[in-house]
């Protein structure tokens, strides 16, 4: 009996873990983008940016609503968003990267929509319902931020010398941060195996085909890299994340409790 | 898996019609298809509604407006929101595609042709000022999620496009 419980425990922990693993990639990278708002290079760009952030924290809220039910306790989804520290956040250190020019938004953009809607056409057949219709949703919105993503790096790529070169050095730069998306968690193991989660490590072939295809449409070089950096999945985080969860969390941290 | 049918008892139709988008004041949520059923269970009424994008701000309001709207009706209700199945620009009625073009936003087209406007610059979309489709992208996203952004070369009116999402 006790052994039932602890396995039924287990389970639970780590579909817990299994939202947040796919949330907190929304959740981050939507704040960064959402910085742009009111300083986009342009009134389009700025507003399209603003769109993607908030389809983004859309999509969090129906993961980190689900994930606080599942936890059952007191925590709410605005607990799981303000109120954890920086190594409890299991985002891809992809997403956390901060915003340098245009270029680099929109590399780091693409690098993760390519990503997002794989990800998320398999989440569709999730035996978990809930998170099947949150995919199934999040892939409507996601199409757009990919032809967006992959528009701008084709315009910037084949564009003039300068943007050329910004958008070379920006998939140069992301490059070594695009193989974590492809790792697998304890937790994304067992959710694999139960039908719930998505097999990441089948996506991967896709994924650089793809993002290959763009690139080269868009005259950018394929880098080839060796080694790859990692460690978002397990909370160690480049030392960006800090300063992007003192802005995140600003309020909470400073008026506990407080709300709207 | 679920149908798309609406359950919605006939004696809470005129309430609900209503009750506005927030964004959209002349586009009732009725003609919009974000009420997915809204049934009388013991006493109370039990709204099921749907977001059309997953980030939109306008469903919390929504979902107050549909409780004062039926309190002043007389009755108590339970509102919740589902996600299943997912809102398409389909279920947006002929009356509610007529009220948005008079407000100045351009209906979504069929997928097809949606694609062909917002990806390969086709001039399909009608301009909901005069009348021309000789209209051009400004962005693909607009002043809220659901629009992208167009302006009419005849007029030279800028206006919205309600996005086809399916």
């Amino acid at each position: 009996m006790k052994a039932g419980i602890s396995l039924r425990e287990t389970m639970k922990n780590n579909l817990y873990k299994y939202i947040l693993g796919i949330a907190d990639n929304s959740l981050i990278l939507g704040q960064r983008i959402g910085e742009l708002c009111g300083h986009g290079p342009s009134l389009e760009t700025d507003i399209a940016c603003t769109n993607l952030s908030l389809d983004l924290f859309g999509q969090v809220r129906s993961y980190y609503q689900y994930a606080a039910k599942i936890a059952g306790d007191d925590r709410t989804e605005d607990d799981i968003a303000m109120l954890r520290k920086e190594r409890d956040y299991i985002n891809v250190l992809l997403v956390e990267q901060p915003n340098r020019d245009f270029a680099y938004i929109i590399g780091r953009q693409f690098l993760f929509d390519v990503y997002h809607y794989l990800f998320l056409t398999e989440l569709q057949k999730s035996k978990d319902l809930t998170l099947s219709a949150i995919a199934t949703k999040s892939l409507k919105e996601v199409s757009y931020h990919l032809r967006f993503s992959s528009d701008w790096v084709k315009r910037l790529g084949d564009g003039t010398e300068e943007s050329h070169a910004k958008m070379q050095d920006a998939i140069d730069g992301l490059w070594t941060y695009t193989d974590e998306l492809f790792h697998q968690t304890d937790a994304d193991k067992q959710m694999v195996s139960e039908g719930i989660g998505v097999d990441v490590t089948k996506l991967k072939d896709t994924y650089y085909n793809n993002v290959a295809e763009v690139l080269t449409e868009a005259t950018i070089q394929v880098p080839e890299l060796k080694y790859f950096q990692k460690g978002g999945k397990q909370g160690i985080h480049t030392e960006h994340m800090g300063y992007l969860l003192a802005e995140l969390q600003y309020m909470q941290r400073a008026y506990p409790n407080m709300e709207w | 898996m679920t149908t798309t049918e609406q359950h919605i008892d006939k004696i809470l139709i005129p309430i609900l019609e209503q009750v506005s988008d927030p964004e959209i004041p002349v586009l009732s949520i009725m003609d919009m298809g974000v009420v997915r059923s809204a049934i009388i269970e013991n006493d109370i009424v039990k709204v099921e509604i749907t977001p059309t994008y997953s980030g939109c701000p306008a469903m919390d309001v929504i979902g107050d407006d549909i409780m004062a709207a039926l309190k002043n009706a007389g009755y108590k209700s339970k509102i919740e929101l589902i996600l299943h199945p997912a809102w398409t620009t389909d279920w947006i009625t002929e009356r509610g595609r007529k009220a948005l073009e008079k407000y100045g936003i351009a209906a979504p087209l069929e997928a097809e042709a949606d694609k062909d406007v917002l990806l390969n610059g086709k001039r399909l979309v009608k301009c909901p000022q005069c009348g021309s489709k000789n209209t051009k992208l400004v962005s693909q996203f607009g002043s809220t999620a659901c629009k992208a952004q167009f302006q009419c070369d005849e007029c030279q009116e800028p206006f919205d496009y309600f996005k086809c999402l399916k």
